[in-house]
């Protein structure tokens, strides 16, 4: 049983951390502030697809889809939050540079 | 199986096309697809009802945040998307680099690795569980939420 | 009753929400204090919350008593009705989201709790809506974001092994099998993404900007209660379920120890005065978690005790700071000075806590820093011990610094019309500055009531 819980496990969990490699890339490197969410996002989506996949080798689906739909409500709130943040940003810079948003220094 | 593997590749090939994409616009339509696939695979893994939540919110909601927000402040004309996409292109080449070396490290690690799986269990449905098993969470969703609609307020009302 | 807790904020919340706006403000400020006196005397009363033990009863006490004083502060920054009731609603969102965190006996439901004081805070940085508290709260909220996604993969992989995310099936799963290189990677993902929220170094970023960038009454609330509610009381449930032994306590001490260097050292060169308290919380931190990673009982009563002194002197000098800022509508601390003259409340206040901070008897500072050295020591840790000591003697310099560079000295010409502040701002200072000197007299009898329960939760 064992076994063969990670022969289904390995290739998902080899794609996951690629997503999060890509994820972690977009963050660091973009310049756009809305950049930068779309990285967070991703790896969220990341980590949505571990929680589904360890769900299905454990054999608790129910449980997991309950954990991923709050956390999905969760995600909600904090890109609404961001993307407000980000308009605040705009309205003081007039631009979504972020490099120009290094106001605090120290 | 083999499906499932070919649906994680798009998956991958999709997030990166999202990341370097040249504009804003065209990343909230590949986070959108991202997440298309995303559900398509949840499907695939038992998970219908957290599918069906992926799909409506984060494959419709939050694309139309994005476009939204990249309309209100970023009217890119086309000459200086194309300049930037070639700056772009000059920081971000490294990354299916970096893939694809990952990649390889990571197929040649072997994994001897036990794994004690926890017993198996009948469960009740999604609905059952969320309400009778775990009210904190739907507690804390409700409490997120109103979180989430007075910050809104604070964001975006305008000062008199 | 544990519910209550909870609850009568939301119906507090929705209340105040639903009234007319002039009713609704004062409605707002009265359910907060009410609530909060009413969390405290559950709190004391000893045997009315069932179920809770005294680590929770501890960080109930905190959380009641630094929401109130900040909602009493915040009636010195003036506010439009509507202004005022969304203030006081993010407080009761606050209250809400730290009260479950402490309370639930679930891992996701605590990383619930976290994203709700989190959106909570962001949104109370940015309450002022000026430029730097829009570029503080975004990188906290990237920063918050990416450790969220530590915390989920890691409840993911233990979720392998345990098929429940509740503390009971947990702690059988860890114990089952803690050498597993799986487990070992989730404790160690999970425990970056607390350090991350609780502004460990390295993982310190977003924490200097978004505290100083933070209006003035809502400081003392993120430095005093959130980044620890948030940060190290996770932790202490978390990693105490694995026994802190091995890689993990090793990652334990060295992050506490450079905490509290980089934190200390870099206070000395600040010049504002919020962001030399920022650098001073990282270093306390370090403290907080330097006693923790010893793993014997005597080392998580000392953090324990630790993390309580710090949140009163530490929300005492911010209060300090607020008042500060009022009435002069300075930061920077090099255009100040002879202050103590003009504001010899607030002077006398932040001597006391910048005293307790630097680990003065008999301050309880002297206390719960000498337990975590003598913690160290005996647990082998002779080097960490020494350390911890000489650190002890930089957080004095930078205190003394912050004392003679804003209150003693001349008075400049520019500040000779300021007065004392409100009693909005005193009355928080006072009511810490109390308990601080309380405790700090009265320490044996707080060996028995406080330290002794806590370490039977070892």
């Amino acid at each position: 049983m064992s076994a063969g819980a990670i022969s289904t496990l390995l290739p998902f969990g080899f794609f996951i951390v690629l997503v999060f490699i890509i994820g972690i890339y977009c963050l660091l490197a973009s310049y756009n502030l809305i950049r930068v969410l779309l990285g967070l996002e991703l790896l969220i989506k990341g980590a949505t697809l571990l929680i589904g996949i360890v769900g299905f080798v454990t054999g608790r689906v129910v449980y997991t889809q309950t954990l991923i739909i709050t956390l999905i409500v969760v995600e909600v709130v904090i890109i609404a939050v961001g993307v407000g943040l980000v308009l605040g940003l705009h309205g003081y810079n007039k631009t979504l540079d972020l490099r120009r948003a290094r106001n605090l220094k120290g | 199986m083999a499906i499932n593997i070919i649906i994680m590749v798009l998956f991958v090939l999709a997030a990166l096309w999202t990341v370097m994409s040249r504009s804003l616009l065209r990343g909230a339509a590949g986070l959108a697809i991202v997440s298309a696939i995303l559900a398509v695979l949840l499907f695939r893994i038992n998970s219908p009802i957290a599918a069906v939540f992926e799909l409506s919110v984060c494959a419709g909601l939050i694309p139309v945040i994005f476009v939204t927000t990249v309309s209100l402040t970023e009217p890119m004309v086309w000459p200086e998307i194309y300049k930037h996409m070639w700056m772009r292109l000059r920081r971000y080449w490294m990354l299916p680099l970096i893939l694809i070396i990952a990649g390889i490290v990571l197929t040649q690690i072997k994994f001897n690795i036990l794994l004690a799986l926890p017993a198996k269990i009948s469960e009740p449905t999604v609905g059952q569980m969320l309400w009778n098993l775990r009210p904190a969470d739907l507690l804390g969703q409700v409490i997120i939420l109103l979180a989430g609609s007075i910050g809104i307020v604070v964001l975006f009302k305008e000062k008199k | 009753m544990k519910a209550l807790l909870i609850l009568l904020p939301l119906i507090g919340l929705l209340i105040a929400n639903l009234l007319p706006k002039r009713i609704g403000r004062v409605f707002a400020f009265l359910a907060i204090v009410i609530i909060g006196l009413f969390q405290i005397t559950l709190v004391t009363c000893p045997g009315s919350l069932s179920g809770v033990d005294p680590l929770t009863l501890t960080f109930l006490m905190l959380i009641a008593l630094v929401v109130v004083l900040t909602s009493i502060s915040s009636i010195a920054f003036p506010k439009t009705d509507s202004q005022k009731v969304n203030f006081n609603s993010l407080l009761l969102i606050i209250l809400m989201g730290m009260n479950g965190l402490v309370m639930v006996r679930d891992i996701f439901s605590m990383y619930v709790f976290i994203e709700i004081v989190a959106i909570a805070s962001f949104v109370l940085i940015v309450f002022n809506r000026e430029r730097d508290s829009f570029e503080g709260a975004y990188k906290y909220l990237v920063f918050s974001s990416v450790a969220t996604v530590m915390l989920l993969t890691g409840i993911a992989l233990i979720f392998l092994f345990s098929g429940s995310t509740s503390f009971e099936s947990i702690k059988m799963a860890l114990n089952s099998s803690p050498k597993n290189p799986i487990i070992l990677l989730a404790m160690a993902l999970y425990m970056v993404g607390l350090f991350i929220k609780g502004g460990l170094v390295p993982f310190h970023g977003w924490l200097a900007d978004a505290y100083s960038a933070a209006p003035a009454d809502v400081s003392p609330l993120l430095a005093g209660i959130v980044t620890k509610t948030v940060g190290i009381y996770p932790l202490f449930r978390v990693v105490s379920l694995y026994s802190v032994t091995g890689p993990i306590r090793t990652i334990i001490l060295l992050v506490g120890i450079i905490s509290i260097f980089f934190g200390a050292l870099a206070a000395l060169y600040q010049k504002d005065f919020k962001r030399m308290l920022a650098y001073s919380s990282i270093s306390q931190m370090g403290y907080i978690v330097l006693g923790f990673g010893c793993g014997t009982p005597l080392g998580y009563a000392a953090a324990i005790f630790h993390l309580f002194n710090h949140t009163i002197f530490k929300s005492t000098l911010f209060f300090n700071a607020a008042a500060v800022e009022k009435q002069t509508q300075l930061r920077d601390m090099d255009s100040m000075g002879g202050l103590a003259q003009k504001m010899p409340f607030t002077g006398v206040a932040s001597a006391l806590a910048a005293l307790s901070t630097a680990g003065i008897p008999p301050l309880p500072g002297f206390w719960s820093k000498l337990l975590i050295v003598i913690a160290l020591w005996l647990a082998g840790f002779k080097v960490y011990a020494i350390l911890a000591v000489v650190a002890s003697v930089i957080t004095l310099s930078y205190m003394l610094s912050l004392q003679r560079r804003v209150f003693f000295g001349n008075v400049g010409e520019h500040l000779l019309h300021i007065k004392e502040a409100g009693a909005e701002l005193l009355i928080p200072s006072t009511i810490l500055v109390l308990i601080m000197v309380g405790v700090g007299i009265f320490f044996p009898f707080i060996i028995g009531t406080f330290l002794l329960p806590v370490t039977r939760l070892w």
